[in-house]
């Protein structure tokens, strides 16, 4: 291919600050974040195993620091983006792991409601298990 | 061009993805009610010591915990390359590292129950 | 129907005597039907001859008119000047050298796309006598959506890993990779792998998704490299365990 000319020019593009260009890579952004409040809580499950370990009196004392306020506030904004988190996984399902059955492909929105109702269906059990009813 | 060992750490990172999308909401929902003061009989010591002595209840913590904090770690990497840090094998050796310890110290705790 | 006039700033960049691109605006007229290229080609013939840009098809089929508007990739051929405000910015593809004005450096995508080998590799050679290599319909459409990209490299242009690691092989080339490796006809998946599944391949992608959002043709890039992953992973997988069972 001929050269247009020898001096092109070349942009830069900012390592650190490129997100805020546009709303998908902010929502990309924000997708990704939600490792570190997962991250976080996986830790303070992982307190609550040791603590478990340790006998009556070491857990009762994890499930009262449970109820800083600190814990608190941390509970709710942990809970807003792993369920972000959820939600964006179970959307670009479909994306990933297409099914086709004779010529026609699954229609996303079944895939994704599949996922939906798993994740219900999971909850559920789980707040059973807990014995919360 | 050499194929690329991504796979290893990508592999549980997916169903680590996976996993924390279907559990973690639901886990955080209890540990808020124990916040609130409302400890569900399964989250009191007995509920849990019970539960948690059983081996397939001890296999199912530790899969989610060591899942939870890969998949974690291996998009903390992606992300801190996102913000700009560019050693990225120092960033994935210490936060694969993290999450080795973890699921490690989950199987020790977990061993002692 | 000439309603109103539009200001359109397009980024201009002369190699010969510019040191960096320049901003230089132009008033059109609006037309309800006209694309933001008819107003390209309305500034070209009558306001401003040295304006360059590419372009050839005006429906969407060539890819040669992808350019910023606004900030974000588009086919110009394809973008209505009715879904604009009164001022419209135009600005050569994001992540490509500007050779003058709109147009921009494709040396790379191109040798990318080599690279993965984007054509039929037959499973085994036949005589033309043998006749043709037959498809299913279903066969078919298994790869269909993929095979619909133009090359116009807006994928490369919203992605912005290629922005920020540009040795990834990129959006458009993995998917043209899924899409002969798909082929029910095709036997080269190994041979593009050892570019696909490399360290400038596929795993340079972090899903963000904007090269799906881009796409004028619907191809669904972001979808394509993420089962290009699994499949990766998955061979990988099989070679360690079947190179311990030896």
């Amino acid at each position: 291919m001929a050269k247009v000319n020898s001096k092109p020019y070349q942009r830069e593009i900012s390592n650190t600050r490129w997100y805020w260009r546009n709303e998908t890579y902010m929502r990309y952004i924000a997708r990704e974040l939600t490792c570190v409040f997962i991250g976080i809580y996986t830790v303070v499950l992982l307190v609550g195993i040791w603590r478990l370990s340790q006998g009556q009196v070491a857990y009762e004392t994890f499930l009262q620091a449970l109820r800083s306020p600190m814990s608190i506030v941390f509970h709710l904004v942990a809970l807003a983006f792993s369920v972000y988190h959820s939600v964006t996984w179970f959307n670009l399902t479909p994306k990933a792991l297409p099914i086709q059955i004779g010529e026609q492909f699954v229609a996303d929105r079944v895939i994704i409601g599949a996922h939906y109702l798993g994740w219900a269906v999971v909850s559920v059990v789980f707040i059973f298990l807990a014995g919360v009813f | 061009m050499a194929k690329s060992n991504k796979p290893i750490v990508w592999g549980p990172f997916a169903a680590g993805g996976t996993v924390t999308a279907f559990v973690t909401p639901v886990l955080i929902l209890l540990t808020l009610l124990a916040a609130l003061g409302h400890v569900p009989d399964g989250l009191t010591y007995e509920g849990m010591h019970g539960f948690a002595s059983h081996w397939l209840a001890k296999l199912a913590i530790f899969a989610v915990i060591t899942l939870s904090l890969w998949s974690s770690a291996h998009r903390l990497r992606s992300t801190f390359f996102d913000f700009g840090l560019r050693r990225d094998k120092q960033i994935a050796t210490i936060v694969y590292f993290m999450a080795i310890i973890g699921a490690l110290a989950s199987l020790m705790f977990l061993y002692c129950i | 129907m000439t309603d109103r006039s539009i200001e359109l700033e397009v980024l201009r960049y002369n190699p010969e005597t510019d040191s960096e691109p320049y901003w230089q605006r132009y008033s059109v007229p609006h037309h309800h039907e006209w694309v933001v290229l008819d107003a390209l080609n309305h500034i070209k013939e009558n306001i401003d001859p040295t304006l360059n840009y590419r372009w050839s098809c005006h429906m969407a089929v060539c890819g040669s008119c992808g350019m910023m508007i606004n900030g974000s990739p588009k086919l110009a051929c394809k973008s209505f000047m009715r879904d604009y405000e009164n001022l419209i910015r135009v600005e050569p593809l994001a992540h490509f050298p500007i050779e003058r004005d709109l147009v921009t450096g494709m040396d790379d995508f191109v040798s990318k796309l080599a690279r993965v080998k984007p054509y039929l590799i037959p499973k085994q050679d036949k005589p033309v006598e043998e006749g043709e290599y037959r498809q299913t319909p279903a066969e078919l459409k298994r790869y269909k959506q993929y095979s619909m990209c133009i090359n116009c490299m807006i994928c490369y242009s919203a992605c912005p890993e290629y922005g920020l690691i540009p040795k990834f092989l990129g959006p458009a080339a993995i998917t043209l990779a899924h899409r002969y490796n798909l082929d029910s006809r095709d036997g080269g998946r190994e041979q593009r792998q050892e570019e696909v599944a490399s360290g400038e391949g596929v795993w340079e992608c972090t899903f963000v998704g904007a090269c799906s959002e881009a796409c004028p043709k619907h191809v669904d890039p972001a979808g394509a490299l993420q089962q290009v992953k699994i499949a990766s992973t998955i061979d990988w997988f099989k070679e360690q365990l079947s190179s311990w069972l030896k």
